[in-house]
């Protein structure tokens, strides 16, 4: 019989979005495809930021903003843009401008906590 | 709030460029096309967006087309889009057109403008020819219609523009 143990581990992650940025749905479903890649398990608490206030209050970068356990798959670019509602911008590894993380940045942060 | 329509007539301004004196519609009249860009510093699409925009502007002012670029973003909640950073800005990128700041946000309001970045291409007797998005992806590797440059050639030619319209995608404006 061939036995498999898979180890199941619940991740944290809060995905925060602004609804008028529009790349808030290609982001989610980045997210969820490199968790289905790893094959983790996560709940995904979705944050809608709605206010200038609320965007202060989570000190939200810019829409989308991923954070796993705690912490931003972008930590020096989230601490350089200050809080408001708008769209994020992420710097790629080629250096490049961009309104998403790369793959890679979404999977090394997620596989810096499992 | 007030929209342009293809075939409509452009709006006249008279803005500050934030490198040096001001920019007005009029100084445009002798050109073959004028492209109004709504833009900004501080939104990724446009920063995704800027070297092929900046690039299209350098390949066809020699065809007697000239850009203007207006931020109408609020500075003070958005202090990346202030006077001194487009200025610095326009000039980190060496932008080929005058970058220009509508404060009192009147000219994207009468525009209709909603996004950045978001263009309007005129002919040379004024008429809305093309609204909409640059091109159809923000990933320069990814894009496969370059809508501007396609109704720009159209314009250049004398001949109808293929897709005259499509939906701009970017941040919004930043409304005061």
């Amino acid at each position: 019989m061939d036995a498999t143990i898979k180890i199941i581990m619940t991740l944290e992650i809060q995905f925060l979005w602004y609804e008028d940025c529009p790349s808030h749905e290609e982001g989610l479903r980045l997210l969820q495809d490199v968790l289905a890649e790893l094959d983790v398990e996560a709940d995904i608490q979705r944050v809608k930021v709605e206010t200038e206030e609320q965007a202060q209050r989570l000190q939200f970068p810019g829409s989308p903003t991923i954070r796993v356990n705690g912490e931003d798959i972008d930590p020096d670019g989230a601490a350089s843009l200050p809080s408001a509602l708008t769209c994020r911008a992420y710097r790629r590894e080629d250096g490049r401008i961009s309104p998403l993380p790369s793959r890679d940045q979404v999977r090394t942060t997620i596989q810096r906590a499992i | 709030m007030a929209k342009l329509e293809i075939g409509d007539r452009a709006i006249g301004f008279e803005l500050p460029n934030v490198r040096n004196g001001s920019v007005s519609l009029d100084d445009y009249s002798d050109q073959e096309a004028v492209v109004v860009l709504f833009t900004c510093n501080h939104c990724p699409y446009v920063q995704a967006w800027e070297d092929r925009l900046v690039q299209i502007a350098n390949d066809y002012s020699d065809r007697g087309v000239e850009f203007a670029a207006i931020n109408a973003n609020d500075a003070e909640k958005y202090p990346a889009d202030s006077p001194d950073a487009m200025r610095q800005r326009a000039e980190e990128k060496k932008y080929p057109f005058p970058y220009l700041y509508d404060e009192s946000q009147e000219v994207a309001r009468a525009y209709g403008a909603e996004r950045t970045p978001e263009v309007f291409l005129f002919d040379t007797a004024g008429n809305l020819r093309y609204h909409g998005a640059p091109d159809d992806n923000y990933e320069a590797s990814q894009m496969e219609t370059p809508y501007l440059r396609d109704a720009l050639d159209a314009v250049l030619a004398g001949e109808d523009v293929p897709l005259a319209q499509t939906s701009p995608v970017g941040c919004t404006i930043k409304w005061k």
